[in-house]
């Protein structure tokens, strides 16, 4: 009922602008410097991790995979018509803002964290939170401890240059107790550490830490702690601010692989689903059959199909990297709103 | 006038000068509009104001979380003279050694020295120190199976623990004193007392200065396994022994070659003449040939201890606490003072270069043959 309500009214507020404007096709025209750059480019030049199991890592064959990528490629699908259009720039956690401030990269999608100080000091956008984690610690099971609080006296090893420390920090403050801290440069020589003993555990957060886990000699010597600290975290893209057009696309590609996920759309039966498509609105809005979902954005109708075709709805992305095929993490938060998670998005109208 | 040489090359120093000036107007405006779109302010003043919510693991002087940045940045700069201090002394002697066996009479010395050079400096510094480090680390043991060293000392994966000296209150005292008298020991060794030299004699001194020591000391802190971790007694990170060895061994290979050239370019002559006059080859190296290589070895030798200095900032691969990590990754993400951040990191080691740099020139002119 709701749904249909909102239909009329989207559609009497479409009619309006047509009468008052000679046509949604004049009405909207997308003006985006850096959608116009990509597009002359040929190519999104899209920031990730320099390789981290789970968000950003190459395969066997020196292919691009995870979480991020498939962002990364879903947004070039979208825009360019091939997921395949991506130019991959690895930027380390001290100098990725800076190379996307620099205009060096269109998007920095980097396992990165939205704060505060991301939005307003550093004046980026946080469009859409793709991985949703907390600071989580793995320590070695032989230590016998069952909460954070009796980690007084150990020794953690983590990243510099990320919230973690600060974190680490307030948590000791706030408890009076002491965790000691040792900083690595590279996840690489931090695992080192943590696998030969130098370390009690480690500390990243969730999705890093289970990659952490996966690469240590005996993974089921590691468990991970119940708590987590420093709140929630939630992952996600960063554009620059400024181009709001570009900000949105970025967001709705997002939304477009949760609302794959809601309507059932898989990469497997996406073209049974097209030509089944029928009169069901939901679906033909999101395949564009009708309404201007394409044309709103800066890119033709089809790029929702092309995304779910190419890279997958998002519990399909999430389970490769991170579910059962990936990392074994549980779907937990970042399952959507209807199964008990936190990945929620607006109405497809 | 304009075909005269120095007029003309004059003006053209004199444009360079003016295109590089204005080169770098040009970047510094840039950078101040970059920063304004991106409303950034510019200023040091978060050195003072601003809190480090961050704990370094290794620090010489006192550190809390919660200190000032400017604090912190005493202490990293402390832990980076400290790695760079003894990586010069250890590369110093380890090169001295390696550069004299490689001029060795004795075949499998000569190659000993040989293989070591061209191995260590034909890798980069970089995978020399993580290899220390993984090294290091894979073959100690846990802290439960701390090995015990003779005199209570402790080692395992988390470091070498050595006893601390707990200071009774006389210390503040006695302790100066006794650094006083090591210092004037060397004076009175050359002294002369009623006519006579005092020679050896001023080894008394040194037995006073440790008993003064000595005496100032009310107990000592033993390391002992509490809990997860070695408490008691003093660390020293496995990280500082292995950007230590790291630094050490690699300018070691440079060093090393620098001396082989300064006692080659000895003229031969010296060699011979020493031999003829019946000195020991000993002392044809002590007394003849080192003294004169000397003057040759300085300046490289300056420019390999800069080189020492600046690679210190490698420590961040392997989580010693310097400047670079700390400052380059922590203060920069918790300050977001990109610009400041990284303008007051290249002057702090311009700063500790050019001391050292000029240092080593003071050095090499008290050094240097006069020429008559």
């Amino acid at each position: 009922m709701l749904r249909r309500s909102t239909t009329l009214v989207a559609g009497l507020a479409a009619f309006a602008a047509w009468l008052s404007l000679g046509g949604p096709a004049e009405a909207q025209e997308v003006k985006s410097p850096t959608m116009d750059a990509i597009r002359a480019r040929g190519q999104l030049a899209c920031g990730i991790d320099t390789g981290i199991p789970g968000y950003a890592f190459q395969d066997a064959s020196g292919n691009w995979q995870g979480l991020d990528v498939s962002l990364c490629r879903a947004i070039a699908d979208a825009l360019l018509g091939s997921a395949d259009k991506v130019k991959y720039i690895g930027t380390t956690a001290k100098e990725r803002f800076s190379v996307l401030a620099s205009g060096e990269i269109d998007v920095l999608i980097r396992d990165s964290e939205y704060s505060f100080i991301r939005n307003t000091q550093l004046n980026l956008q946080e469009p859409a939170v793709n991985f949703f984690t907390a600071q989580t610690f793995m320590v070695r099971k032989s230590l016998n401890v069952a909460h954070l609080k009796d980690l007084n006296g150990a020794t953690i090893c983590l990243v510099t240059g990320t919230t973690l420390e600060t974190n680490i920090a307030d948590y000791n403050r706030a408890n009076n107790i002491k965790i000691n801290t040792l900083l690595f440069d590279r996840p690489e020589e931090a695992f080192a550490a943590a696998d030969s003993g130098r370390c009690d555990g480690y500390t990243d957060d969730g999705g890093s830490v289970a990659a952490a886990r996966s690469t240590m000699k005996k993974p089921d010597d590691w468990m991970f702690m119940p708590e987590t600290i420093g709140g929630l975290e939630p992952l996600g893209p960063f554009t620059r601010s400024g181009d709001e057009a570009w900000t949105r696309f970025v967001k709705w590609v997002h939304y477009g692989m949760l609302e794959a996920e809601v309507l059932g759309l898989t990469k497997a039966n996406i073209d049974d689903m097209k030509a089944k498509a029928g009169n069901d609105p939901d679906l033909r809005r999101f395949f564009g059959m009708e309404g201007d979902f394409g044309k709103l954005l800066g890119t033709d109708n089809g790029w929702s199909y092309r995304v779910v075709r190419d890279v997958g709805n998002y519990g399909e992305v999430y389970d490769a990297y991170f579910g059962s095929k990936g990392l074994g993490l549980p779907r937990g938060m970042n399952n959507l709103y209807n199964h008990g998670g936190l990945q929620t998005l607006p109405t497809w109208h | 006038m304009v075909r005269r040489p120095s007029p003309r090359a004059r003006a053209a120093q004199w444009l360079l000068l003016l295109a590089v000036g204005a080169a770098f107007w040009l970047l510094a405006g840039m950078a101040g509009a970059n920063m304004d779109r991106r409303h950034t302010s510019f200023g040091f003043g978060f050195l003072l104001d601003g809190h480090a919510n961050f704990d370094i693991p290794f620090h010489l002087v006192s550190w809390r979380v919660g200190d000032t940045y400017l604090w912190a940045l005493v202490v990293c700069v402390l832990n980076t003279l400290l790695v760079s201090a003894m990586a010069i002394v250890a590369a110093t002697l380890l090169g001295f050694l390696v550069g004299i066996m490689r001029l060795s009479s004795n075949w499998l010395v000569r190659n000993i020295a040989l293989w070591f050079i061209e191995l260590v400096r034909n890798t980069p510094i970089l995978v020399q120190i993580i290899f220390w480090y993984v090294a290091v680390l894979s073959t100690l043991p846990s802290p439960r199976l701390s090995i015990l060293l003779p005199g209570g000392a402790l080692l395992n994966v988390r470091g070498l623990y050595l006893p601390r000296l707990i200071e009774a209150p006389r210390a503040v005292v006695l302790w100066p004193l006794a650094l006083l008298l090591l210092i004037a020991m060397p004076f009175l060794w050359r002294a002369t007392l009623r006519g006579r030299p005092v020679g050896a004699r001023a080894l008394l001194l040194a037995v006073l200065a440790v008993a003064l020591f000595g005496g100032a000391v009310s107990g000592f802190d033993w390391p002992a396994l509490h809990g997860f971790n070695i408490t008691g007694g003093v660390q020293l990170p496995p990280e500082l022994a292995a950007l230590w060895a790291g630094l050490s061994i690699y300018g070691a290979a440079f060093i090393a070659e620098i001396v082989r050239a300064a006692i080659l370019s000895v003229h031969k002559g010296q060699r011979e003449a020493a031999l003829s006059l019946g000195l020991r080859p000993r002392h044809v190296l002590s007394k003849i040939i080192v003294p004169q290589a000397l003057r040759v070895m300085i300046p490289p030798l300056t420019s390999q201890y800069l080189n020492i200095i600046k690679s210190s900032s490698l420590g961040a691969a392997v989580a010693y606490p310097e400047l670079f990590q700390i400052f380059a990754g922590t203060v920069l993400q918790q300050s977001a003072r990109e610009v400041e951040v990284m303008i007051l990191l290249m002057a702090v080691f311009l700063s500790i270069s050019l001391a050292g740099s000029a240092f080593m020139n003071w050095y090499n002119r008290h050094v240097a043959l006069v020429e008559r």
